[in-house]
């Protein structure tokens, strides 16, 4: 019976901690998809952490802390679409800078907020999402699965990253099927952080992305660049979390396992799954390129 | 030149947020300069920052040289520090001159091992170097955590940080640039930082190692041809990338505090990117770059005393906003493209 009890919470602790990262993870898909690089997740979801987190605890709904979150997310997604698309600027390095931008942007703002540099204050328990993240992550990857290769638009999506010079010989603009795409991961890495401010926590803390932006980048690659396998990495990676949660503290005969490698763990199995698996994987062709 | 004008865009930005803030830009910027150059104490602490920012920007330099993006020099000089402590702590007995280096070496062979790790990644498995090397930062500040409160913590603090080493291992008797500024951590490791930084630069133009390595960061099919092997040059690069990072060791552990502190490092690391990229991945330029990073961090943390409603989380903000006005020289092009079509 205790086995039984242990699956099923580590089970649900799964699907919970699994919810940030499938967002970011369709983030990071739509924006690499279209042939622009998206290191920039990590900020993504600090704004929408943020965001959500803010605009929650002022209008007392989650709900309106979602759509606060959407909007940030578009925001950056834009800002992050300007550099990369318009100036062509190095995505990687602007990437970077976007997550620095976020880290230095949200103590700026919660000082003249609440005149602290640390947490925000906390939702009321009732007012904090229960599932509905959960199930809207699915349904998310669901659509984007199906959006991807039964749609025309769709289409554009993986032309825009295989082969621009098709699509614009077919007359579409390529410079506006990223501008969406990018602006679009912008707003699903943004729900990804507000997932975590509004779901598995009340409040946005300092940094509490904790590298989830560059996991769910991991994802993607260990899943192929497709949604649903990406998902499934996804799924990997946050029972890594939660296995690591569960073993905090947990004795072996005399000695307990140090707190620190146990913490290490989903980074250690990160490493192992961008390093084991890889090698089969292949990039959308005119990724990183910035050529139109 | 473009570098520049980026350079002062991004700041003129950062300092223009400010207003949102309530204050006045203008006098932010001279709060910022004051604090950075106001004294010999003020100038002391500047220069103690630009230490650890030249080797973080030397770092990140020979990556970008070699093609890679190296965002691992915070990981790296983490686990060189506490290796450098832990000698020092574990090994009290040996003798002055030979201690220091000892530590020294064992630092940035583990600051390089740390390194190459990404790099044999890269080389071998095809893995990102961004994504795993943000992984091991991860991991080398979860080890060092460990090491650091479990193993060799200080018996006489509370606060999480490690012993400190024996005397034996710190070279300030002979410091002559920490009697210049007393009472800060400025050191000699300074001058170990220009020597690296004229080393690097030799390696990168005058060496057939230095050659392949720029031969493959520049065209690596042409070098390919050309009988280089990208898979060496690539762990050689992070390797070394891991080294430079590692130094920050000299002047944390061996010049100034002796012991690794948890979160001493405000993100040394990541501030060498833009270090790097300010000066244009020239070693000799990373000096002056490295200068300016630490003099704009100097002064912001004093804005936490200076001013009301900005912390020294503005630093990041300044730091962002430089990087993208280096980085984004398109804008040039581009407003010319817009003038042209109205």
């Amino acid at each position: 019976m205790d086995i039984f009890l242990l699956i099923t919470s580590l089970f649900l602790a799964t699907l919970r901690l699994a919810t940030p990262l499938i967002f970011a993870s369709m983030g990071g898909f739509m924006s690499e998809r279209s042939g622009v690089v998206n290191v920039a997740l990590e900020g993504f979801m600090l704004m929408g952490a943020f965001a959500g987190a803010v605009a929650g605890y002022s209008f007392s709904s989650a709900w309106i802390g979602w759509g606060a979150a959407l909007l940030a997310g578009l925001a950056i997604g834009a800002l992050y679409a300007f550099f990369t698309i318009e100036l062509k600027a190095d995505q990687i390095i602007t990437g970077m800078a976007i997550n620095l931008l976020a880290m230095g942007l949200i103590p700026f703002l919660t000082k003249i907020l609440y005149n602290s540099t640390g947490s925000t204050p906390a939702l009321a328990a009732d007012i904090r999402f229960g599932f509905e993240p959960v199930v809207m992550a699915f349904v998310l990857a669901a659509l984007i699965s199906f959006w991807l290769y039964k749609t025309r638009s769709g289409l554009w999506l993986l032309f825009a990253g295989e082969h621009p010079q098709a699509l614009l010989a077919a007359g579409v603009s390529v410079r506006k099927v990223r501008w969406g795409a990018v602006c679009a991961s912008g707003a699903f890495a943004a729900w990804g952080g507000a997932s975590l401010s509004l779901f598995l926590a009340s409040s946005y803390s300092p940094l509490m992305t904790g590298g989830r932006g560059f996991m769910a980048l991991a994802a993607l690659i260990f899943g192929k660049w497709k949604p649903l396998p990406a998902l499934a990495a996804c799924l990997l990676f946050a029972f890594a979390d939660a296995v690591q949660i569960r073993l905090q503290g947990v004795h072996i005969g005399e000695t307990e396992i140090p707190v620190q490698f146990v913490q290490i763990l989903p980074y250690l199995v990160t490493i192992i799954a961008l390093a084991g698996f890889i090698g089969k994987s292949r990039a959308p062709k005119a990724l990183g390129r910035g050529e139109i | 030149m473009k570098r520049v004008a980026g350079f002062l865009i991004g700041l003129i930005v950062a300092l223009l947020l400010t207003a949102f803030a309530g204050e006045n830009p203008w006098n932010v910027f001279l709060i910022l300069m004051k604090s950075a150059f106001g004294s010999m104490y003020d100038l002391g602490l500047t220069l103690s920052y630009t230490t650890p920012l030249i080797f973080c920007g030397l770092s990140v330099a020979v990556g970008f040289h070699a093609g890679l993006f190296n965002i691992g020099a915070e990981g790296q000089l983490t686990m060189a520090v506490v290796t450098a402590a832990a000698v020092g702590v574990l090994f009290p007995n040996i003798p002055f001159p030979l201690a220091p280096v000892v530590a020294f070496v064992a630092a940035i062979l583990m600051g390089s091992f740390w390194g190459w790790i990404a790099g044999w990644l890269r080389a071998y498995r095809g893995s990102h170097e961004v994504i795993i090397t943000i992984m091991l930062n991860f991991i080398a500040a979860g080890l060092a955590s460990w090491f650091t409160l479990q193993i060799i913590p200080n018996p006489n603090s509370q606060n999480p940080e490690t012993a400190v080493v024996s005397a034996n291992y710190m070279f300030k008797d002979y410091d002559l640039i920490a009697r210049l500024f007393p009472d800060t951590p400025a050191n000699a490791s300074l001058g170990f930082a220009l020597v690296f930084a004229v080393l690097l630069w030799v390696f990168l133009w005058k060496t057939t190692w230095g050659y392949g390595l720029r031969a493959v960061g520049s065209n690596a099919e042409a070098a390919h041809r050309g009988g280089i092997s990208e898979k060496k040059v690539q762990m050689l690069a992070m390797a070394l990338a891991g080294a430079f990072a590692g130094c920050v060791a000299l002047s944390e552990v061996l010049g100034s505090a002796g012991q690794y502190r948890i979160g001493f490092s405000p993100d040394y690391g990541f501030i060498g990117i833009a270090v790097a990229l300010l000066a244009n991945n020239n070693p000799l330029g990373i000096v002056a770059a490295a200068f300016l990073m630490g003099a704009l961090h100097k002064g912001a943390s004093d804005l936490d005393l200076e001013t009301t409603t900005i912390t020294r989380d503005f630093s990041r903000i300044i730091q962002a906003l430089i990087i993208l006005g280096v980085t984004a020289q398109g804008y040039w092009s581009w407003m010319k493209s817009k003038r042209r079509k109205n």
